[in-house]
């Protein structure tokens, strides 16, 4: 059968060069190489600084897939290089490969960067369980399957950082806490044993952290090597804030509800309408861009809104399968 | 060939903010041979907002929309990136998960209509590249873009979750090097740009939480894109429009240069390769002249 016999190709790497102590700039090195069905992104790496330049440098250490170490970008795509098949590289890229580390302008030395900005997120969100344990307890402490289950497999992170650096928000914004923060506080959130639960989702409700600020671009989704699904589970934070009565208003949470509100009165969006609920008095700053929409017959005031059809039977559907309450 | 037939969900923008996009795409439809069944019916997608206060109230909503496509017995299209998410998110949860599903028709029977699963929930964009094909577009093109460096804007939620988009199309599309609207750019006889931030975020979602977020996203997209010689941009997504068209200055703000490009959606790319006329594609409601026709 094929997929026992070994095929060989040629690979052309382009591997992203730097060393911070002694370089101004960083650059790119240029490798061909054959490159073997069996092998994976870490093999190449590894035959690079074995064969061709000892100085290369890379974080590699359990060769399993669970320590989060070798997490690099190949082509743009986050990747645990001891995890990745060349194969589905070749397969999804062609044959010119670029290497690079997780983040560029956090590269020490090659594929190595400074993830001290993933730690401080990371610790800042308390991930541990708090709880009062007894210390000689009469009884286990059991927790259901059912219970297990509602972590939705956040605890499969390996803290590897291949979300935290591909969201496009942690570029923008300094403050904001990242995808795979925020898995990790929900991973204690959703667990029955932890009593932290109030106070760590105040904490991570206020602005400056943004929880609210998630572009919903699902990067982090694509990039995560264990399938946690980081921004599932900031989409569960969100309802959880709700769910728990931790919500205050802001303009995020307002113009979530306004969601519900405009499908009751119109089955679609009153889109001013929204905005005008959602931002309140700093309704505004929109001034300006909303005279220019309305004169390129851009924005319908609410009387021009054409209504969905049947829709007695959406108000309906609100009154009976709403469940959330603001 | 049978004539195609598609249910058009047209999402909330497309009869507000974006008037251009819904009269470019029946415009396109009737030069393509496309039959459009409008769901005059259908609500809100939630756009991924109601779906962080009320998860629940979402999937029935965004599953009776579905059932008006089921009811017509046809493939229901998208015309937004959002709506495409949101809907293609509930029927995947729906057929995988038997105890939801009936959670919902539970609700879905108080208005006499039912979930079935039967309906393919499909972009425009990748509903014309699967049931008509590049090729015989391009054979229709009668006004060549050659002279157009063309640049694609993709915007998220038609690329990522990949998985998920994945089920919907037969053109498999990869999230980092995505193809199909750099193709239909050169079906049209266009240049498509290759630059950095095609395939990245908008920001659209946090305009309002984080409005300086969001000008930083698009403003990049647009100077990636003039860096890279680019005439215009492209886009299958309203939210994307709204984003790079309409507010160029306080993107140019929060990037610290000025940056500006005509941006169409492909609707009206693919109207001007195939002979429509200016009024039918509404260049009149852009922000930013379309200075080119």
């Amino acid at each position: 059968m094929s997929t026992h016999t070994i095929t060989t190709q040629q690979v052309n790497f382009k591997v992203f060069r730097f060393n911070a102590s002694e370089d101004y700039l960083p650059y790119y090195e240029n490798y061909t190489m054959e490159v073997t069905s069996e092998e994976v992104v870490l093999d190449i790496l590894n035959r690079i600084k074995w064969e061709l330049d000892g100085s290369f440098s890379y974080r590699r250490s359990c060769r399993h897939g669970i320590c989060g170490a070798c997490a690099i970008k190949v082509n743009g795509r986050s990747t645990l290089a001891c995890k990745e098949r060349m194969n589905d590289m070749i397969e999804l890229f062609g044959n010119e490969l670029t290497i690079e580390p997780l983040s560029i302008k956090r590269a020490v030395k090659d594929m190595i960067i400074d993830k001290g900005d993933f730690w401080q997120k990371h610790d800042a969100i308390h991930p541990y369980l708090i709880s009062d344990v007894q210390e000689h307890p009469e009884h286990e402490h059991l927790v259901t399957p059912k219970e297990a289950e509602e972590l939705l497999e956040a605890d499969l992170c390996i803290q590897c950082g291949a979300c935290h650096y591909a969201c496009p928000v942690v570029e923008v914004n300094s403050d904001f806490f990242g995808p795979a923060a925020f898995a990790k506080a929900y991973r204690f959130e959703a667990d029955v044993r932890d009593d932290a639960h109030h106070e760590r989702l105040q904490e991570l409700h206020k602005e400056k952290q943004g929880l609210w600020d998630c572009v919903k671009c699902f990067e982090c989704a694509e990039a995560c090597p264990k399938d946690v699904n980081p921004i599932d589970k900031i989409t569960k934070l969100h309802q959880m804030l709700f769910s728990e009565g931790v919500a205050t208003s802001n303009v995020a949470t307002r113009h979530a509800v306004a969601f519900k509100n405009s499908i009751a009165k119109f089955g679609v969006l009153d889109e001013g309408g929204m905005i005008l609920y959602s931002e309140g008095t700093s309704i505004v700053k929109h001034i300006p861009l909303a005279i220019k929409m309305f004169t390129k017959g851009k924005i319908v005031p609410p009387w021009g809104i054409t209504k969905s059809e049947n829709l007695d039977e959406i108000k309906k559907l609100v009154a009976s399968s709403s469940t959330a309450k603001f | 060939m049978k004539k195609l037939k598609y249910a058009l969900f047209t999402g909330c923008t497309a009869k507000q903010s974006t008037p251009e996009q819904y009269m470019s795409t029946f415009a396109v439809a009737e030069k393509l041979g496309i039959e459009l069944v409008e769901l005059v019916e259908a609500s809100c997608c939630g756009a991924s907002h109601l779906q962080d206060y009320d998860d629940f109230l979402s999937l029935v909503l965004n599953a009776r929309n579905i059932a008006y496509a089921e009811k017509h017995g046809l493939t229901m299209v998208t015309i937004c990136n959002t709506c495409q998410l949101n809907t293609a998110m509930t029927k995947h949860r729906l057929d995988n998960n038997s105890e939801l599903k009936e959670k919902v028709n539970e609700k879905l029977k108080e208005v006499g209509l039912e979930y079935k699963g039967t309906s393919n929930i499909i972009h425009f964009l990748y509903a014309i590249i699967d049931d008509i094909g590049l090729d015989k577009i391009k054979e229709m093109v009668v006004t060549p873009l050659s002279q157009f460096n063309i640049a694609p804007f993709y915007g998220c939620h038609n690329i990522r979750p990949s998985e998920l988009q994945n089920e919907s199309h037969k053109t498999a599309e990869n999230p980092y090097n995505p193809r199909s609207l750099d193709d239909l750019i050169i079906a049209c006889g266009g240049n498509s740009v290759d630059y950095v931030e095609k395939n990245k975020c908008c920001g659209f979602h946090v305009e309002l939480q984080a409005p300086h977020t969001s000008a930083v996203l698009s403003g990049k997209a647009v100077a990636g894109a003039m860096d890279n010689n680019a005439d215009w941009m492209v886009t299958p997504c309203p939210l994307c429009h709204l984003k790079l068209d309409t507010q160029t200055n306080h993107l140019s703000e929060a990037i610290g240069r000025e940056i500006a490009l005509p941006v169409l959606h492909m609707q009206q790319m693919l109207g001007l390769a195939l002979g429509c006329s200016n009024e039918q594609l509404g260049f009149k409601h852009h922000i930013e002249k379309v200075n080119f026709i």
